[in-house]
């Protein structure tokens, strides 16, 4: 009887051993696209950007302190219909410690320069040259906001338009206490 | 748990044919043979020996030969659908809407049926990496049902069998010895020991063995085709395996994906051509020019130390090199490979400051698209101020000029020309073969003059630390089929009755006509009598039955 007890949990321990594997391989397989180590919950990437004031931002630098990270494009309507809101939400959550930062896909400093001053964004713009924060961000299609939490972490990350009261509502969630 | 008790006394697990102890027949499937199934030694075969939990029933299901072969069977036919057209991964174009339109463009309705079956990318698909898996799980599973049990019984074998189990052996023999009856075992020993067999000996009975180590080839192959999978599984492991492909244009430096740190700088992208005339199979298949070489020089730079991304200032040369079809760059374990290219992306637009009267010019002014200035001076006192840049012109909406993409493929701007004629300053906006003048009639136009284009290049970034991995799959693969294939596992019994009559028995999984050299040559030397290949006459019988049936 003991005998038939051990085989029972030998086959179950080899069947679950299987199981996991299959399950991890299914998982990475299906999700491989969306992860590469940045999703919700991780460590956002540190990096530092140079907006278009010559100012440097480094994501280290806003320790506590929320900070939205938004990647656009000038040819993004997406990204030109949240532009206003986010505008608006930056004036109100400034003196919050909610900072915005947008990074923009490698385009000239003349395009950006103009499209900033007609959309009349009072937040940081930066220009991502060498698309080195794009591609340690892992982004795809814009625009892609991510919401950093005052502790480092990655609140989540939403890719494709926002209305004003989602913008409201996640960055009052990465609000500090 | 059922026992099945054997005459000789001895126990055996439930599914067992031939007494584990003395080589009796138990089954009364076994018992109606005349030649012993040797397979597995006639042990039990551990899913067949219960299926009660769930547990033993995923286990006996994955277990079977047959699902296995039928497992097979389905990933090969699923893995050549996958060849009809070409994978998604081999097509440049980037969205779903671009894959679906490549695939009814070029392959009609077919093409569309199989993106629409998402056939078009099956390799990744779930249910393929499923299938795969499935048969992994398979073939771990079978290998332990079989091979353990086949170990056992291998590593427990007993040198005296039963009169039922010697005889029903395919090779047999009996009788007395030629000479000296006394000495038979002892010269046996002699004879098999130097035909290099491994003996045992136990009173008058003897055991000799050789190859014992082939009965293993299958699970040996086995095991580096589980190695096999589970390096390719670690593909998906993070810092394993990376394959990402770029676009790199000419002068730009971009960030490399999966090579953290690193940066890439396209220098330039040759393309050479072989300068003949066309002629033969060259007309018919109506090729005009033949390429020679696709090739990027690049620059492969570094971060300093403990920088983040972003920080593309302080970069440190790597190393410079020529990328070639099959000759990438390589550094740490990182490839870059040449794998398509696009000529002629729009760099510079030169435009002539005209009067429209005179067709005089007060000027060029060079505009750099990836750079453009706000304002540009010209000699004399004129200047035109750029208002704004669309590097892809898609129309007007209320009013403003949109951009559908960052690609220059159909730039357009406006201009206010500011002349000593004109020091309010004229607009116009100009874009391929139009311009609109939304202030009236102006005294200038920004006249076309010519263009400066660059090349872009496509590059893979492949880094993969799994090959070491495979190639220990695949020589452990190669290993297994070999020791299955090259030797075999011989076993010859020979007991000496009471009354000096010699019985002897032999076994081989295969090569029987090497089996039957080995015991001609023993039983030259030890005199023992003639032996019999039971399976031969039984099938000179069959043969013979025929002819007599075809006669009559």
């Amino acid at each position: 009887m003991d005998k038939k007890k051990q085989r029972s949990v030998t086959r179950g321990i080899i069947l679950t051993i299987l199981a996991i594997a299959i399950g991890y391989t299914v998982y990475a397989a299906v999700t491989k696209d969306k992860i590469n180590i940045v999703q919700a919950g991780a460590q956002a990437p540190d990096f530092e950007v140079v907006d278009l004031h010559g100012k440097k931002h480094r994501l280290k630098d806003y320790e506590g302190k929320g900070v939205v990270l938004n990647f656009w494009g000038t040819w993004c309507e997406p990204c030109e219909r949240e532009f206003p809101a986010m505008t608006r939400q930056y004036a109100e959550f400034k003196d919050q410690d909610v900072q915005i930062i947008a990074v923009n896909f490698a385009q000239s400093e003349f395009e950006v320069k103009k499209y900033v001053a007609n959309m009349g964004m009072t937040f940081p713009v930066a220009i991502d040259k060498t698309k080195s924060v794009f591609t340690a961000y892992n982004i795809g299609p814009l625009p892609t906001s991510i919401f950093i939490k005052p502790d480092g972490t990655i609140d989540r990350i939403i890719t494709g338009e926002m209305t004003e009261g989602e913008i409201v509502q996640y960055m009052e969630s990465i609000k500090p206490e | 748990m059922n026992k099945l008790l054997c005459e000789c006394g001895h126990e055996n697990p439930e599914g067992t044919t031939l007494c584990q102890k003395c080589g009796s027949p138990l089954s009364a499937e076994e018992k109606s043979k005349k030649i012993a199934d040797m397979r597995y030694e006639g042990s039990a075969i551990r899913s067949k020996t219960y299926n009660k939990s769930i547990i033993d029933k995923v286990w006996n299901f994955f277990s079977s030969v047959k699902v296995g072969i039928t497992l097979i069977i389905i990933n090969l036919i699923a893995a050549s659908i996958g060849t009809i057209l070409p994978q998604e991964f081999y097509i440049s174009v980037a969205t779903d809407a671009e894959k679906e339109k490549y695939y009814s463009d070029v392959y009609g309705w077919f093409g569309e049926i199989y993106y629409a079956l998402g056939l078009s990318d099956l390799y990744s698909s779930l249910w393929f990496q499923l299938l795969v898996l499935m048969l992994g799980v398979s073939i771990i599973i079978a290998s332990i049902d079989r091979g353990i049990p086949l170990h056992k019984s291998l590593k427990n074998q007993r040198v005296k069998r039963h009169t039922n189990f010697m005889k029903r052996q395919r090779i047999i023999g009996e009788g007395k010895p030629t000479e000296t009856p006394e000495q038979t075992l002892q010269l046996v020993e002699q004879s098999l020991k130097k035909l290099k067999y491994n003996v045992r000996r136990e009173d008058d009975s003897i055991l000799a063995e050789r190859g014992r180590f082939s009965r293993y080839g299958a699970y040996v192959n086995h095991v580096g085709l589980i190695v096999f999978i589970i390096g390719v599984m670690l593909h998906l492991v993070p810092g394993m395996y990376v394959d990402e492909s770029m676009w790199l244009r000419e002068g730009e430096t971009r960030a490399v994906p999966g090579m953290d740190g690193y940066f890439l700088k396209n220098d330039k992208f040759i393309l050479e051509t072989y300068d003949n005339v066309p002629q033969g199979e060259q007309i018919k298949q109506g090729v005009n020019v033949v390429a020679k070489n696709f090739q990027t020089d690049v620059t492969l730079y570094k971060q300093k130390e403990n920088s983040v991304p972003g920080q593309a200032e302080n970069l440190e040369e790597v190393k410079q090199y020529g990328i070639q079809v099959n000759h990438p760059l390589k550094h740490e374990g990182y490839a870059f490979y040449q794998m398509d290219f696009r000529l002629n992306e729009i760099r510079t637009m030169v435009f002539d400051l005209t009067n429209k009267e005179t067709e005089q010019s007060l000027g060029q002014i060079s505009i750099d698209l990836t750079n453009p200035q706000e304002v540009y001076m010209l000699e004399n006192g004129a200047q035109v101020e750029l208002m704004g840049f669309y590097p892809d012109f898609s129309g007007f909406k209320e009013g403003v000029p949109q951009t559908a993409t960052q690609t220059p493929n159909n730039p357009a701007f406006i201009f206010k020309m500011i002349t000593p004629e004109t020091p309010e300053g004229e607009t116009s906006f100009v874009a391929i073969q139009q311009t609109l003048e939304p202030e009236g009639d102006n005294i200038y136009k920004m006249k076309f003059s010519n263009v400066e284009t660059r090349h872009m290049s496509g590059l893979t970034v492949r880094y993969d630390r799994t090959i070491p991995i495979l190639i220990v799959g695949g020589i452990i693969f190669m290993i297994g089929v070999a020791i299955g294939s090259y030797w075999n596992h011989r076993r010859i019994w020979i007991e000496q009755m009471a009354d000096g009559t010699i019985r002897l028995a032999a076994h081989t999984n295969k090569n029987w006509f090497s089996m039957k050299k080995d015991l001609d040559s023993l039983t030259k030397h030890a005199h023992l009598p003639q032996y019999v290949d039971q399976q031969e006459i039984e099938n000179n019988e069959h043969v013979e039955t025929e002819k007599d049936g075809k006669t009559l």
